[in-house]
């Protein structure tokens, strides 16, 4: 965990072509969604000739703002599925990619603070076995044997009750798994277009034909939008609704300390979670600003509250200070599920709602997204996330069911 | 923080006030004819706009009361400020560039 470990800053990993006039499929959107679909288009579907459309810089949206946490255990199957999916997915990547992002399985504790957190907690450990996932609930001696900075004493206000454990959760680079994918896709032909923001689309009755930008307009037989924070926006654009609403999510890191936090630790109860990153900066975050905002910046009092949480939880960190704060613009659903699948508009396919926690996802999504742009029906992993689910009533309500909701 | 101004009592921080979301979204007049369709849009569509929206808020350490809100959701200026029930008032700033209503 210190500096010389670190990859050396990398050349130019992809080229910066003019876009083409035309293509077979335009993903909208250039974060680890995004990347990671066109990547699964070309090398599982043989689609090459497609383009990603960025409006800023690679991966500067939520993918390189987020805290990096990549666990599966939630409760419901549904989730387990796809999550576990993506946790298999990044224990190979890094070879498959041919780049070391930095995935550090170093395990991911979820603590309980009350009766009713280690009930749901314990719960899930049962759930998440019944579904392959790895799990076990701690009591907290072993919370404190595993982490021996945390605070463990009857005499705080939510005093740590126990924990559920993945050992084979963890975090990784962002900003690398950006550019590992973006790399594999740039060799296997797709163009990567920043500064390509998508302001319309052309369509033939309902069919998207086109996609108009500040670039000028693309033909296209299908767009893939992986748009996080600007998915309601782009949807509406092509005429039709999403039930999400846009939050702002902030996080922070302190200066760079010496290795003292082993894993990863997340509080529902007293909200906020903190990992150490490979630098050695503590990075913490907490829950969304409960105001809509396309801000990229949130309020103040929230950082404040999940310092307060995290000094009360780790006392050693009262000596730390705060080094930077800044927030992204995430996506949420009232399940606190994403929708992925086709849309309203025909051969227009939908990726979003992952809200404050589709990092951990990115490799599985984009594996299946493919799959469905490329088939134009959906993967078993992700049929269930389809946007009917809010008409059908079959929703998959991972509010608190899952921890805290990253 | 967002500093609220509420109609009952003047400028608060915005840690006294809980957000309720889009405002002037009605109860549907006849939801025995709703379909699963509508209902789905009534329970779980909200406008996400981007720009000059129209919100609820409730001043809920204070007066206890909901007012309304025309806030701007990239800049997060706060344009006015009404009543429950009052029309929303028109906005002299446009929405910025890509914009959604
Ligand atoms: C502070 C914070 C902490 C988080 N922590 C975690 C975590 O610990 N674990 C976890 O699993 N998840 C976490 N998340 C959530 C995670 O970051 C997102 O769910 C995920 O990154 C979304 O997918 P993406 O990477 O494709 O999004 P983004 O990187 O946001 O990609 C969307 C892209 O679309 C582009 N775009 C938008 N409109 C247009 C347009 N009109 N034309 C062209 N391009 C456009 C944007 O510029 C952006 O680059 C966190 C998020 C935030 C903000
Ligand atoms: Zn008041």
């Amino acid at each position: 965990m210190s500096t010389h470990q670190l990859p050396e800053h990398p050349d130019f990993l992809w080229r910066n072509p003019e876009p083409k006039s035309s293509y077979d499929a335009v993903i909208v959107g250039g974060g680890g969604h995004g990347l990671a679909t066109a990547y699964f288009l070309a090398k599982n579907h043989g689609m090459t000739n497609i383009a990603v459309l960025e409006k800023g810089w690679l991966a500067g949206g939520n993918m390189a703002r987020n805290t990096t946490i990549i666990r599966s255990n939630y409760l419901w199957d549904e989730s387990a599925a796809i999550y576990e999916h993506a946790l298999k997915l990044w224990e190979i990547l890094p070879e498959e990619l041919e780049y070391d992002f930095l995935f550090s399985q170093r395990g991911v504790m979820n603590l309980a603070h009350t009766l009713g957190d280690v009930r749901e907690s314990i719960r899930r450990v049962g759930a998440n076995k019944l579904n392959g996932v790895d799990a076990e609930w701690l009591d907290p001696q072993q919370v404190k044997e595993l982490c021996p900075i945390l605070n463990i004493s009857d005499n705080i206000r939510y005093p740590v009750m126990g924990a559920t454990y993945q050992p084979r959760a963890g975090i990784a680079k962002h900003d690398h798994v950006a550019w590992a994918f973006a790399r594999k896709c740039d060799e296997l032909g797709v163009d990567i277009i920043q500064n390509c923001e998508v302001t319309g689309f052309v369509k033939d009755g309902n069919r998207v034909v086109g996609v108009k930008t500040n670039r000028g307009n693309i033909n296209t037989e299908k767009v893939g939008l992986c748009a996080a924070g600007h998915s309601s926006v782009l949807a509406e654009m092509a005429g039709f609704r999403l039930p999400i609403q846009s939050h702002p999510l902030q996080a922070l890191v302190s200066e760079l300390h010496e290795p003292v936090h082993p894993t990863v630790v997340m509080s529902n109860h007293v909200h906020v979670y903190v990992s150490q990153a490979h630098k050695g900066e503590l990075v913490m975050g907490a829950g969304v600003d409960s105001y809509n905002g396309y801000g990229q910046r949130g309020s103040f009092h929230v950082i404040e509250h999940q310092m307060a949480a995290a000094v009360e939880l780790f006392p050693i960190f009262a000596r730390a200070h705060v080094l930077r704060t800044w927030g992204g613009i995430v996506d949420t659903t009232l399940d606190a599920s994403p929708i992925v699948g086709t849309s309203p508009v025909d051969n227009m396919f939908v990726n979003c709602g992952w809200g404050t926690g589709g990092f951990k996802a990115t490799p599985a999504a984009g594996l299946t997204f493919a799959h469905t742009i490329a088939t134009g029906t959906p993967h078993k992993l992700n049929k269930p996330f389809a946007l009917e689910r809010f008409e059908t009533g079959a929703l998959i309500d991972e509010h608190g069911a899952a921890a805290v909701a990253h | 923080m967002l500093l609220i101004s509420c109609p009952n009592c003047g400028s608060r921080d915005e840690t006294e006030f809980h957000y309720g979301g889009q405002a002037h979204v009605p109860y549907p007049e006849n939801p025995n004819d709703l379909n699963d369709r509508e209902w789905a849009e009534f329970l779980f569509y909200r406008d996400n706009t981007k720009g000059a929206f129209a919100e609820r808020w409730l001043h809920s350490t204070g007066c206890r009361q909901w007012f309304n809100m025309l806030r701007d959701t990239v800049t997060y200026d706060i344009q006015a400020v009404y009543p429950m029930g009052a029309p929303r008032p028109a906005t002299s700033t446009t929405a910025p560039e890509g914009a959604t209503k």
